[in-house]
């Protein structure tokens, strides 16, 4: 054991002959490293926050007591014309109801992507098993690119509207979501695919009809999962790009005071789609994998 | 037996099989008709004509390429050439590129595959091969032009404007000046800038400088000079753009770390074997829900509000969105471990804090660590869109570039760099968690 520790290379060995000694040395060896590293691990974060603190534009400690200065703010406005909210909720809801088809659309199109190039880039159910780096590599470069880039740069080329976000973020759900699905197809019982096969289905009715059953619950598990993510980043995206309810609270914001019950409104819109549809797919994920 | 069950075994199999038939056409359509609605809703139709193509040809053209402006101002007579037409990019009075020459008030242009353009006194002409000279004179302050008839559709002819578009570049004559655009591959200015020392030196002519060559300033080294010529390049800024690199790895890790550590002890709290109080348990699962339904959107804005833009505000604002996802997974990670370790160190008479420390932790931090080290690649990604927003990081410098809609090739340096660097923490943070986790 001790020898195992210690490596396969001749130097210091400890004495067997007193194993408590050696356990003991063992023991403050480790705690070195541990300590070692520790010290390393907050040198790095107290210097990183002091350097992030240098390069911000307002101090830690003079942005303390305003952070509810800003909320209180919103509030206190909205409060006042609170009578107005009903129809701002109302006058919002299309807006929200694009954020939302944005992501959904961009998760089926990019769990559509998922699906085949995941399959392709599974070890034993692949297409073509000399291509599998390929189909890898491009689903890590589809991960890799953040959705913003896309989004900015289609929406040069295509103008605004929510087709640029839905391509970005398709873009990228492709990407992650193969990773993942592809991670499961791994564990999949492959006797069904043999089964198939000896009675001369071709590939595609091999994955359609013995891969696909065996992982669709998990992979639409990791689908709602992605759907989640997809809602925040639709919204994220509008506020820095174009479309759904990310542009009205950008606008909101821009306008600045006399139109704070607006951003209280957004904000409430927002969380309460969030929480929702949180809820929602935790319970059916859940379904999913557990039940049945 | 067989033959008294198989019309009921038969009869539930076939309308089973019916059923599954239905549903495996119902769940494409439902998904088509919900496509065909999102088209209809997104108006696909209007895109097509609101597309600008030509945009996609310039931005495409600008990654692998550059183009360089000759402009004659036609009321001073003054002759600029000018990298993408950009001030940094302009050549010094006496510095021409070898494709044009100058000789007094004339100036050619060679354009390649005896493309050939030149401006002088009385206009400026145009020889494309196999088709004659486009020759362009001023007549009472407007263009005329002469040239082969028919007139082919790629020179335009307006009252106050001739241009001219080939293979090999772009020509323009209006009354105040005539330009001239050279298309050429790559990255132009990428190492030095024009009124760099070292500027269209070779890669031998450098490391000869570099290793021998006397000092070109007498304060410090050539490699050094170098390396401060290249780091404070003018027109592509790389001393900005690897600290902004910098910065938003910095954001993710602080954020993504503090995090951890401010989600570790509220996940205790939120744990129901390790919480007994039903109330505190309720109030801290409802904080992280609170957290993480706000969104890290609304966090940023608010936070940026009380901080500021800068790296500061990111990652306060990914710490904050990650406590409440952190301190969920934590939560529950630590419901799912094995009891029977902690009991072990109980019956040594150690106390609630020594039994979390030597029977828990070692049981969770492969969980914890995976998680960690997941989202810190992925917050490289959120830092990237949080640095648009607050204004810091490498998201800013895009979002900058991509404003001004005409520099592309920055747009597609940035762009490459993102990728590179969010590959980077990707295979780090692999490679890390195969160390930490599996090797120990």
């Amino acid at each position: 054991m001790v020898d195992a520790a210690f490596g396969p290379e001749q130097g210091q060995r400890p004495n067997l002959a007193d194993p408590r000694a050696a356990y003991l040395e063992l023991v403050r060896r480790k705690r070195m490293y541990g300590g070692i590293l520790l010290l390393v691990f907050i040198a790095l974060m107290a210097s990183g926050w002091r350097l992030a603190e240098d390069r911000n534009a307002g101090g830690f400690l003079d942005g303390l007591h305003q952070i509810f200065a800003f909320p209180a703010e919103v509030l206190s406005e909205a409060w006042e014309k609170r009578a107005l909210l009903p129809a701002i909720f109302w006058d919002h809801i299309p807006a929200l109801v694009e954020t939302i088809n944005i992501a959904a659309v961009a998760t089926l199109l990019g769990a559509l992507a998922a699906m085949s190039l995941s399959l392709l880039a599974t070890r034993g159910l692949a297409r073509w098993p000399r291509l599998i780096p390929l189909f890898r590599r491009t689903m890590d470069a589809l991960r890799a690119i953040p959705e913003i880039v896309i989004a900015l740069v289609l929406i040069y080329i295509l103008g605004g509207g929510p087709v640029p976000a839905v391509i970005a973020i398709a873009l990228h759900t492709g990407g992650a979501l193969g990773k993942l699905f592809s991670e499961v197809a791994e564990n999949a019982d492959l006797k069904p695919v043999e089964g198939l096969a000896s009675v001369g289905a071709n590939w595609s009715q091999r994955m359609w009809l013995g891969v696909i059953p065996q992982v669709a619950p998990n992979w639409l598990s990791y689908a709602l999962l992605r759907f989640e993510i997809n809602v925040r980043a639709s919204a994220i995206l509008g506020f820095v790009g174009e479309g759904g309810i990310g542009h009205d609270l950008k606008l909101a914001m821009q306008w600045g005071q006399g139109r704070y019950d607006e951003v209280v409104a957004i904000f409430a819109l927002l969380f309460v789609t969030i929480v929702v549809i949180d809820q929602v797919s935790d319970r059916y994920r859940q379904k999913l994998v557990k039940g049945n | 037996m067989t033959a008294m069950h198989a019309p009921g075994l038969a009869g539930t199999v076939t309308r089973r099989f019916a059923a599954r038939t239905r549903l495996a056409f119902a769940i494409p359509a439902a998904i088509l008709v919900y496509l065909i609605y999102a088209a209809i809703s997104f108006d696909l139709a209007g895109l097509v004509q609101r597309a600008r193509f030509d945009n996609a040809a310039i931005l495409l053209g600008d990654f692998w390429s550059h183009k360089t402006h000759v402009t004659r101002d036609n009321r001073t007579d003054a002759v600029t050439i000018a990298i993408e037409g950009e001030n940094k990019g302009t050549y010094p009075g006496g510095m021409l590129p070898d494709w044009v020459t100058s000789d007094g008030t004339v100036t050619t242009i060679d354009l390649g595959d005896g493309h050939i353009v030149t401006y002088d006194d009385a206009g400026a002409r145009y020889a494309v091969p196999g088709y004659g000279t486009i020759d362009i004179r001023p007549q009472g302050g407007k263009p005329v032009l002469t040239a082969p008839q028919p007139i082919p559709d790629w020179i335009s002819v307006a009252e106050n404007k001739v241009s001219v578009t080939t293979d090999q570049g772009r020509f323009s004559y209006s009354r105040s000046k005539v330009e001239t655009f050279r298309y050429e591959p790559g990255w132009e200015l990428w190492f030095f800038t024009l009124d760099s020392p070292f500027y269209g030196k070779s890669w031998g002519e450098l490391i000869a400088l570099a290793a021998t060559g006397d000092r070109i300033d007498p304060a410090r080294s050539n490699l050094g000079y170098m390396v401060s010529e290249f780091w404070t390049n003018k027109m592509w800024r790389h001393g900005d753009v690897a600290w902004a690199i910098f910065e938003t790895i910095l954001m993710a890790f602080l954020g993504t770390m503090t995090a951890a550590l401010v989600a570790l002890p509220l996940g205790f709290l939120a744990a129901r074997n390790f919480s007994p109080l039903g109330p505190l348990r309720f109030a801290a699962r409802r904080v992280f829900d609170f957290i993480r339904g706000v969104d890290g959107l609304i966090w940023t804005i608010i936070l940026s509000r009380a901080f500021g833009p800068g790296p500061m505000t990111g990652a306060i604002a990914i710490a904050l969105t990650d406590t409440g996802t952190f301190g969920k997974t934590f939560s529950e990670a630590l419901e799912n471990i094995d009891e029977k370790q902690v009991e072990g160190i109980q019956s040594t008479g150690a106390n609630s804090l020594q039994r979390a420390r030597f029977g828990v932790i070692p049981q969770v931090t492969p969980v914890l660590l995976s998680q960690i080290l997941y989202y810190l690649e992925s917050n490289t990604r959120s830092a990237t869109v949080i640095g648009a927003i607050v204004g810091g990081g490498i998201g800013l410098l895009l979002t900058q570039a991509i404003i001004t809609q005409k520099d592309w090739e920055e747009v597609a340096y940035y762009m490459v760099l993102i990728v590179l660097m969010v590959m980077l923490m990707d295979s780090l943070s692999g490679w890390l968690r195969r160390k930490l986790i599996k090797g120990s």
